[in-house]
C-alpha cells in the first residue's frame, strides 16, 4: 500500500509534468540531431570530393576559389574523359581516365555474367524448391559467403584462382603467360562475392509472392517449371532486378578483392588474361605509395572518388526508381 | 507422377497433370491439350531443377574451396615456413618474414573496434529511435530515410577518403587510429540504424500504449519500456556491425594504415589493423609473406566467427516474446 503512494507522485504529482515534458523535448532535439548527422555525412562526403577535385581540374581548391583563389587549368575534362593513357603520377604524366573506367566496368560486367545467373538459380532453388531442411543449411552457408572479409576474397584469388585455377587453363588452351594479377580473376572473384547478394534479396522477393498466384497456374495444369519460371519470377521481378543493381553497385565499389585479383596495370584490353587496373585498385596504389597533400596525384584520388561516387549514387538512385516503378503490391 | 518431395504445390500440379491425360477423352480436352508432350514437360522440369540446383550448390562450393585454401596455406606456412602461433600472436610486423608477427594488428583492430563502437553507436541508435519514435512523416523525415539507403550504397573506400581529407589533412591529425575509427564508424552507422529500427519496430505498441496509459511521456516510454525489450536486438545488430568494421580494409588503407609493424600505444598513434596488414603480406611476391597473410587470415577468421557467435548467443538469450 505504502509504495503505491510513494511512487504515486514521483510519476504524476508535484509539478514534474512540464519538467517530464521538457526532457521528451529535449531528448527528441538531441536524437533528431543524431539523424542529421547522417545527412551531414553525406553532405560531408559531398563536399570532400568538390572540394579536392576542383584542385585537380583548377589548380585551387573549391573553398578557396569561392574566397577568389586563382585558378588554372592543370587538368581539362577534355582529357579526363577522353584520354586513353591514365598515368597521374608517371614523369610524363597523363590524366586520361578511360583506362581504369574500363577496367571497373570489364570486372563489373564480368562479375555480373557470375553472379545474376547464379545467383538468380539459387533464389529460384531455395524459394520454389527447396525442403525446410536443404533451406535450413543452404541459407546461412550462403550468409557465411556474404560475411566474409573482401580481403580473404583477395587473398583467394592472389593465392589460388589466378595461380592454380587461370594461370594453368590458360597455359594450356592458349599458351598464355598469366602473371600475378588477370581481368579475368577480378571478373571472377567479385562475381562470387556479390552471388549471396543476388540470391538472398531476390529470394525474399520471391518469398513475398502469395500462393495464390502459384496455386492459380498449377490449376491451370502448369509444371513447377512454368510456375517458377513464368509466375513467380515475373512477379517478383522488382525485387529480382533491385539485387541485380545493387550486385552491380557493389562491384563498382569493390576495392581489395579486385586490387588483388585484378593488378594496377591501367590499360584497355580485350585480353582477359591481361592486368588492368580499376578506379579503386588506382586509389589502393596511390595509398601504397605516399603522394602529399595537394600534389596532383593526391588530388586525382578525390576525381576518381568523385566519379566512383557518381556512379553507385546513379545505381543507388536507378534502384530507387525501379522498386517504385515495378513494385507489385500483393494484399 | 511428380519428383518432388510431394508437398502441397506438388500434388495440386499433379492434379493438374491427371486433368491433362483425362482430357484426351472429349473432343475439347484433344484440342487443348494434345500438342503437349508430357515426357517434355518433366524432362524440362527435371533438367531445371538439376541446374538450379547445381547452381545453389555452386556457392557451397565456392565457400569450401576458400577455406580449404586458406587451411591449407595456413598448414603449410605452419610446417614449412615455420611460423610459429605464439611467436605469431606475440610480435609485432616485420620487414623480415620470419620475424613478422600479427600482435600490433590485432591490438590496433581491438582498439578500432572500442572506438568504432563508442563513435557509431550512440549516434545511430539515436537516429533509429528519431526515425521510429518520434519522427513526423514528412519531407525531412522521407529525407533522412533516402540518404539512409543511399549511404549504405556508399563504397567503403569513398568513406576513407572522407577521413582521408576530413580528418588526416583537414584537422591535421596524420595517420592515426582515431582517423581510421572515424572512417570505420561512419561506414557501419547505416548498418546499426537499421538493425536497432528493426529492433525497435519489433516491440509491439501494446507495450508502449500501456506506458503512455499511466502518464509516462513518448521520451519516458522509450527509456523505461521500449529501449529494455529492443536492447537484445540492438545488441545483435551493433556486434554484427563491428563484425563488418573488423574486416574493412580501404577505408584503413586510404587513411594510411599500412607499412606500419610498430603496436599502436593509443588512439593517437599511427597504426595498422589485421586485415591492412594481411594486405600488405598478400601483396608481397615472396611466398613466405603470402603465408603469412594465410596465418593472419585464420587468426581474422576466428575473431570474426567468435563475434557471430556471440551475436547468435545475446540474441538466443536475452531476446524475450514480447
Amino acid at each position: 500500500m505504502s509504495t503505491e503512494t510513494d511512487t504515486g507522485p514521483d510519476i504524476t504529482g508535484g509539478g514534474t509534468a512540464s519538467a517530464d515534458n521538457a526532457a521528451n523535448a529535449r531528448a527528441r532535439r538531441v536524437l533528431f540531431g543524431c539523424a542529421a548527422l547522417t545527412v551531414a555525412t553525406t553532405l560531408a562526403i559531398f563536399f570532400v570530393l568538390v572540394d579536392n577535385t576542383a584542385s585537380y581540374f583548377f589548380g585551387a581548391r573549391f573553398t578557396d576559389m569561392l574566397t577568389g583563389a586563382a585558378t588554372e587549368r592543370t587538368v581539362t575534362f577534355t582529357e579526363f574523359f577522353t584520354g586513353t593513357r591514365w598515368a597521374p603520377d608517371h614523369a610524363t604524366p597523363a590524366h586520361g581516365v578511360l583506362p581504369i573506367v574500363f577496367g571497373t566496368l570489364a570486372v563489373t560486367i564480368g562479375a555480373a555474367f557470375v553472379s545474376i545467373p547464379i545467383g538468380t538459380a539459387t533464389a529460384i532453388y531455395l524459394s520454389e524448391y527447396a525442403s525446410p531442411g536443404v533451406r535450413s543449411k543452404l541459407k546461412p552457408t550462403l550468409e557465411v559467403l556474404a560475411g566474409i572479409p573482401t580481403i580473404v576474397y583477395g587473398y583467394f584469388a592472389i593465392a589460388f584462382i589466378n595461380p592454380v585455377v587461370i594461370g594453368p587453363i590458360a597455359e594450356t588452351l592458349f599458351g598464355i603467360n598469366v602473371g600475378r594479377y588477370s581481368l579475368l580473376s577480378g571478373m571472377l572473384i567479385v562475381g562470387f562475392m556479390t552471388i549471396p547478394m543476388v540470391s538472398s534479396i531476390s529470394e525474399d522477393a520471391m518469398q513475398a509472392v502469395p500462393d495464390e498466384l502459384r496455386n492459380g497456374a498449377y490449376a491451370l495444369g502448369a509444371t513447377k517449371f512454368n510456375v517458377s519460371v513464368n509466375v513467380v519470377t515475373p512477379a517478383a521481378l522488382s525485387g529480382i532486378l533491385a539485387s541485380y543493381i545493387l550486385a552491380v553497385s557493389r562491384a563498382i565499389g569493390e576495392t581489395m578483392a579486385v586490387s588483388l585479383a585484378a593488378g594496377f596495370n591501367a590499360n584497355i584490353t580485350a585480353n582477359p588474361f591481361d592486368e588492368i587496373m580499376t578506379m579503386t585498385a588506382y586509389m589502393v596504389s596511390m595509398a601504397r605509395g605516399t603522394s602529399a597533400v595537394g600534389t596532383v596525384e593526391y588530388n586525382s584520388l578525390f576525381a576518381v572518388g568523385f566519379l566512383l561516387f557518381a556512379m553507385t549514387l546513379a545505381m543507388n538512385l536507378l534502384n530507387d526508381w525501379f522498386k517504385r516503378r515495378f513494385q507489385e503490391e500483393y494484399r | 507422377m511428380n519428383d518432388s518431395s510431394g508437398s502441397n504445390r506438388g500434388e495440386i500440379r499433379s492434379d493438374g497433370g491427371t486433368v491433362t491425360e483425362g482430357g484426351g477423352n472429349d473432343g475439347y480436352g484433344q484440342e487443348l491439350f494434345d500438342d503437349i508432350d508430357l515426357g517434355r514437360e518433366h524432362l524440362k522440369n527435371r533438367l531445371f531443377l538439376a541446374v538450379i540446383f547445381s547452381a545453389s550448390m555452386f556457392g557451397v562450393f565456392v565457400l569450401a574451396l576458400l577455406l580449404l585454401d586458406v587451411a591449407t596455406d595456413f598448414y603449410v606456412g605452419v610446417t614449412e615456413f615455420n611460423i610459429g602461433l605464439v611467436d605469431f600472436l606475440t610480435s609485432d610486423g616485420s620487414r623480415r618474414p620470419e620475424r613478422a608477427g600479427f600482435r600490433g594488428a590485432i591490438v590496433a583492430s581491438a582498439m578500432l573496434m572500442a572506438l568504432t563502437a563508442v563513435l557509431a553507436f550512440f549516434v545511430g541508435v539515436g537516429s533509429a529511435i528519431y526515425l521510429e519514435e518520434y519522427a513526423p512523416d514528412n519531407r525531412i523525415t522521407r529525407l533522412i530515410e533516402a540518404n539512409l539507403s543511399n549511404l549504405a550504397g556508399v563504397p567503403s573506400i569513398v568513406y576513407g577518403l572522407l577521413a582521408l581529407a576530413a580528418v588526416v589533412n583537414g584537422i591535421g591529425i596524420g595517420p592515426i587510429l582515431i582517423a581510421g575509427a572515424v572512417a570505420l564508424g561512419l561506414l557501419v552507422m547505416p548498418i546499426i540504424i537499421v538493425s536497432t529500427q528493426e529492433a525497435l519496430r519489433a516491440v509491439p505498441d501494446g507495450v508502449r500504449n500501456g506506458s503512455y496509459a499511466t502518464g509516462a511521456t513518448k521520451w519516458q516510454t522509450i527509456r523505461e519500456v521500449v529501449l529494455p525489450a529492443a536492447i537484445p536486438g540492438i545488441m545483435t545488430g551493433t556486434i554484427l556491425a563491428l563484425a563488418r568494421a573488423v574486416g574493412e580494409t580501404a577505408p584503413l588503407l586510404m587513411v594510411g594504415a599500412l607499412f606500419v609493424n610498430r603496436m599502436p600505444l593509443g588512439p593517437f598513434d599511427r597504426f595498422s589493423g589485421m586485415p591492412t596488414q594481411i594486405y600488405g603480406w598478400a601483396a608481397e611476391p615472396s611466398q613466405h609473406f603470402i603465408h603469412l597473410a594465410a596465418v593472419g587470415i585464420v587468426v581474422l577468421l576466428v575473431v570474426l566467427l567468435s563475434m557471430n557467435a556471440a551475436a547468435i548467443y545475446v540474441r538466443n538469450k536475452y531476446e524475450t516474446e514480447v
